[in-house]
């Protein structure tokens, strides 16, 4: 995660920062396969739905960010996670449902929370979190703070009433958000264009003035980040942003359904493979010299490495204890 | 002590929770400049400014949800609905946001936030104006919910509410913004989760909340009368309940009514009973009767109307055959 003394320009990015940005991407990939394999091993159970594709967003956005921003999210939530510096071991404990994941066993893949990062959770209802998001931004704005939220949410979310709702607002309050669409192209098994009666959604801000927009290519890293640069120079002065960034799922919408098939072809799906986020990272890399196949390797080592002890960390934490089931409904203090 | 009306008490209230801690605000349709829909926000907006008394657009379910996120990062919302009825559209942020957020955040993330308005029927408002929805909030672990009867609990119930580390539902009453009650001027709170004998009788128990608590006490004077003596226990939260002032009551009268004002199925007063046959099983005299609205949406005209609500007569003919008189 960027430190908060960290340059915003995404344009003076040097070799480490560069590097950091691919083992970012790369880390969430190598997770995320482990996730599948873990799944499918039944370790794993519920909804569990996969990032893959879509590492960009991710680190790109968040790479631009400062610890005291603040982050939310939908169910599809791993990437982001670990792309805003929570631990594979917590994410992967979590996702096991031990007591030593993020939220203890109690909230499972859809539902993860980091108090200490500002990760204000997972969140498993299309479009519940966007009003959270106006109201983070509200409480920034009425203890006069400087601080923005990113809220990432699926292109179908523009649909629901409570995306309007929330922009309305946010652009009525000029609240310091930044809504990031991430246009994977379908909700589920349907295509954006089944369901959303516009075609360029990040003109939807049109609908609220003053609000900053604009649409991003989502498999680009640096772009992403050159995007997010801009959206946090407006949100940061009160200024609500709706960011487009057009990626693509390369997974079925969880893990219990299909990667292709009724909805969309397997020619699509290899068309879209050629712009894999990270393999068009890693060659600009070596392209240009800040990375050499050695550093890759080593990379590619370490990641393995990290994820394998993810899963060893997971699978030895134990089962929360009965007497947690009642724990957490209520605080029981008082102020 | 003043006695002032139960509408006063909830603006006291709010300024001396407001005064008291810098997070408070309130936010919701017409608190600000309007003065409130019935008026409970009267002058906060001059006293507090724009930023804590905060009027929007008519959203319930987006600004239910900013109210979530503000209490999440530490603020203390008090999101007024102009009426339950309308909370229907935000109840997506109620059930699946307040109530469940910290469990599913292993505890990492409370909620301290207040859902307030005035519940159930008024007068003539017909179907989509007229509904109880206690049982619906009650029903959510994650919640509290308090159903004041008069301005002094009004009073007490709303700061205790407001100063919760978690989400408190306070149903108010239409109906009972006017009525009056001694409400002390100095600093109180009504304590959440426990209910008051507000009449003492030994023949037989009504176990009641909310605007129902007017209905009992006038039953209870009528019935006094006859020489039938009933305890009146208001319930004052209905979540959590305090199940030992039911029993204490019913193990006392051997016999009860619950008088509720909302429908019969699933509704409040199954849960009561439910208490009451779990713990006092022994100690009836008599199957327990309840008075609730007809299982009908609310109808319009007068009679009809007059017909589908709980009143006083059909509270005091439950009493009755609970009693097996008449």
């Amino acid at each position: 995660m960027a430190s908060k003394k960290k340059s915003e320009s995404p344009q003076t990015a040097d070799s480490e920062t560069l590097k950091s940005l691919l083992h970012s991407m790369l880390l969430q990939r190598r997770f995320e396969e482990k996730v599948g394999e873990a799944y499918a091993l039944g370790k794993i159970g519920g909804f569990c739905h996969l990032y893959i594709g879509q590492e960009a967003v991710s680190t790109g956005t968040l790479s631009m960010l400062r610890e005291d921003d603040y982050v939310i999210t939908t169910y599809r939530d791993h990437g982001q996670a670990i792309a805003r510096g929570m631990t594979p071991r917590s994410v992967m404990a979590e996702l096991f449902g031990r007591i030593d994941g993020c939220s203890r066993g109690k909230g499972g893949s859809m539902h993860l929370f980091d108090r200490n990062l500002n990760f204000l959770g997972g969140h498993g209802i299309v479009g519940g979190h966007v009003p959270l998001a106006a109201g983070v931004g509200f409480a920034i704005k009425y203890r006069g703070g400087d601080q923005v939220i990113i809220c990432f949410m699926g292109e179908s979310v523009v649909n629901t009433g409570a995306f309007h709702e929330a922009l309305n607002m946010a652009a009525l309050w000029k609240l310091p958000c930044v809504f990031v669409i991430e246009n994977n192209k379908y909700g589920m098994g349907t295509a954006v264009e089944r369901a959303a009666a516009i075609k360029d959604l990040s003109t939807r801000a049109a609908s609220y003035d003053g609000m900053y927009a604009e649409h991003v290519d989502g498999q680009d890293v640096m772009a992403v980040r050159d995007a997010t640069s801009r959206a946090l120079t407006h949100a940061r002065k009160g200024q609500p942003v709706l960011l487009e960034v057009r990626t693509y799922r390369y997974m079925g919408h969880s893990m219990s359904d299909a990667v292709s098939g009724t909805y969309r072809t397997k020619a699509e799906l290899d068309e879209y493979l050629k712009r894999d986020p990270i393999n068009l990272f890693r060659a600009k890399l070596l392209e240009s010299g800040d990375l050499s196949e050695e550093q890759f390797a080593a990379m590619e080592q370490e990641i393995k490495a990290i994820v394998q002890d993810s899963w060893d960390f997971a699978d030895a934490s134990p089962e929360p204890p009965a007497e947690s089931l009642y724990e957490d409904v209520l605080v029981t203090t008082e102020s | 002590m003043a006695v002032i009306t139960y509408r006063e008490a909830l603006n006291q209230a709010l300024r001396e929770e407001m005064a008291r801690d810098d997070r408070v605000f309130l936010m919701g349709e017409e608190v600000a400049q309007y003065n409130g829909a019935y008026k409970v926000s009267k002058g906060l907006l001059d006293e507090f400014g724009e930023m804590r008394v905060v009027d929007t657009p008519i959203t319930e379910l987006g600004f239910a949800g900013v109210g979530v996120g503000a209490a999440m990062v530490g603020l203390r919302p008090v999101i007024e609905f102009m009426t339950w009825n309308f909370a229907v559209l935000a109840l997506d942020q109620v059930v699946n946001s307040a109530a469940k957020m910290l469990y599913m955040s292993g505890g990492q993330y409370p909620v301290p936030i207040v859902f307030r308005g005035p519940n159930g029927a008024a007068l003539q408002l017909s179907a989509q104006h007229s509904q109880a929805f206690e049982s619906w909030l009650a029903h959510i672990p994650g919640l509290k919910v308090v159903t004041p009867g008069t301005p002094y609990d009004a009073k007490g119930l709303l700061k205790a509410a407001i100063r919760d580390d978690n989400p408190v539902i306070v149903l108010e009453g239409e109906m009972l913004y006017n009525t009056k009650g001694e409400v002390p001027e100095d600093d109180y709170i009504v304590p959440i989760g426990k209910a008051d004998l507000k009449r003492e009788g030994d023949h037989c128990s009504i176990i009641t909340s909310g605007k129902m608590v007017l209905v009992a006490m006038n039953a209870a004077d009528q019935l006094a009368k006859e020489g039938i003596r009933v305890d009146v226990v208001d319930l004052r939260t209905v979540r959590p309940m305090d199940v030992e002032a039911i029993t204490a009551s019913v193990r006392k009268t051997n016999r009860a009514v619950v008088l509720e004002e909302g429908w019969e199925i699933a509704g409040i007063g199954a849960q009561v009973v439910d208490y009451i046959q779990r713990e006092c099983f022994d100690d009836l005299d008599a199957p327990v009767v309840r008075v609730h609205q007809a299982d009908v949406p609310m109808p319009y005209a007068k009679g009809l109307e007059r017909a589908a609500k709980p009143d006083l007569a059909k509270t005091i003919a439950a009493v009755k055959k609970v009693m097996y008189v008449d």
